[in-house]
């Protein structure tokens, strides 16, 4: 009888699972830190147009955001260039309510610090656009910002 | 007294959770931030106060009409050739007299400076593009900043991009002094359609 006795069986040991909650838990984790839940459902065109000058917009907490662009379907809205805020469609006039309410979400102190990022679709005439933005300095709201793709050098 | 044992909870299902929690997760999120160019409007005056008229040779008048055409100080011109021009017009290298004039200023850093009294003026129709009037804000801002990149490299030896990130507030705010950006925008004029 030998004394390194050879076992009958020897299937491969199962690999451990036990450590894989945590492996995905760790990318719950990333994603949850990381994620910004999308804002509205886009019902309007949003090609917003290239630039190579831009600036990141700080602190989304106190940005409200102003779409402006053809309606998706054209068939029900018509083809012209419409304003969207929040989830609806809206007029000129509704632009300073959005914005009212917007400061009184935020704290006082950070009221002048509020952006507004007008999301514009490229192909829009700038005719509403102003609109937008006589609007926005009849409310005082003057800090913007004109939402772009980046553009790499060529 | 004999030892009872808790009944272990089975963790199995734990990673499913996760999974799931994650897969939400991966589908709401959006990576892309936020970019854009940011602007200040001016604020909205009830009383036409009369401001001192500003000469001519101060200005550089930018026009775009409905069919997205430049007009920049009476000549027409393509968004490629803006940048230059508008450099050129900023700093006004060889002291032309129909380019802007300069005044003699103290700035921190650099001593007295002659500041030109530059002023863009840009104008657009209602039915111009958003496209075209981004493009020609894009051009405007670039000259500015090239300017002040090559002013920040010829004094402190690094470029303006490098001292916004470093936050070396004072050198940026000299810098800003010189080339100050100063885009005003006329009310828009129906006008082409």
């Amino acid at each position: 009888m030998s004394k390194f006795k050879k076992d009958g069986k020897k299937g491969l040991p199962a690999v451990s699972t036990s450590s894989l909650p945590d492996i995905v838990f760790m990318l719950l984790f990333f994603f949850m830190v990381t994620t910004v839940m999308r804002e509205v459902d886009l019902k309007i065109k949003n090609d917003t147009p290239e630039a190579t000058e831009i600036e990141k917009l700080e602190n989304k907490a106190l940005v409200s955001y102003i779409y402006i662009g053809e309606p998706q379907d054209a068939k029900k809205f018509g083809s012209s260039a419409r304003i969207q805020l929040n989830d609806a469609f809206a007029e000129v006039a509704e632009v300073a309510g959005h914005i009212e309410e917007k400061r009184s979400e935020v704290n006082e102190a950070e009221i002048p610090l509020l952006t507004t990022s007008l999301k514009v679709d490229q192909k829009t005439e700038m005719g509403i656009v102003t609109d937008v933005k006589q609007e926005l300095r009849k409310v005082q709201a003057l800090k913007i910002s004109y939402s772009t793709r980046e553009r790499l050098a060529q | 007294m004999a030892k009872r044992d808790i009944p272990e909870i089975n963790a199995g299902s734990m990673a499913d959770i996760a999974f799931l929690l994650l897969v939400f997760f991966l589908v709401t999120t959006t990576m892309d931030s936020d970019f854009g160019l940011m602007r200040k409007l001016p604020p909205l005056i009830e009383d036409q106060v009369d401001t001192p008229p500003i000469k001519d040779r101060n200005v550089f008048v930018v026009l775009a009409n409905a069919n997205d055409q430049l007009l920049v100080e009476g000549e027409l011109m393509e968004v490629s050739e803006l940048r230059e021009a508008a450099k050129e017009f900023i700093a006004n290298p060889s002291n032309k007299s129909n380019l802007p004039e300069k005044k003699e200023t103290d700035v921190p850093f650099f001593g007295t400076t002659m500041v030109s009294k530059q002023v863009i003026s840009l104008q657009n129709d209602k039915g111009t593009s958003y496209d075209l009037y981004i493009q020609v804000q894009n051009e405007l801002a670039a000259a500015y900043n090239e300017l002040r990149n090559e002013l920040a490299v010829e004094q402190f030896g690094r470029s303006y991009d490098q001292l916004v990130e470093a936050g070396d507030k004072d050198r940026v705010k000299a810098v800003r002094k010189i080339y100050p950006q100063r885009i005003s925008e006329a009310e828009p004029k129906d006008v082409g359609r």
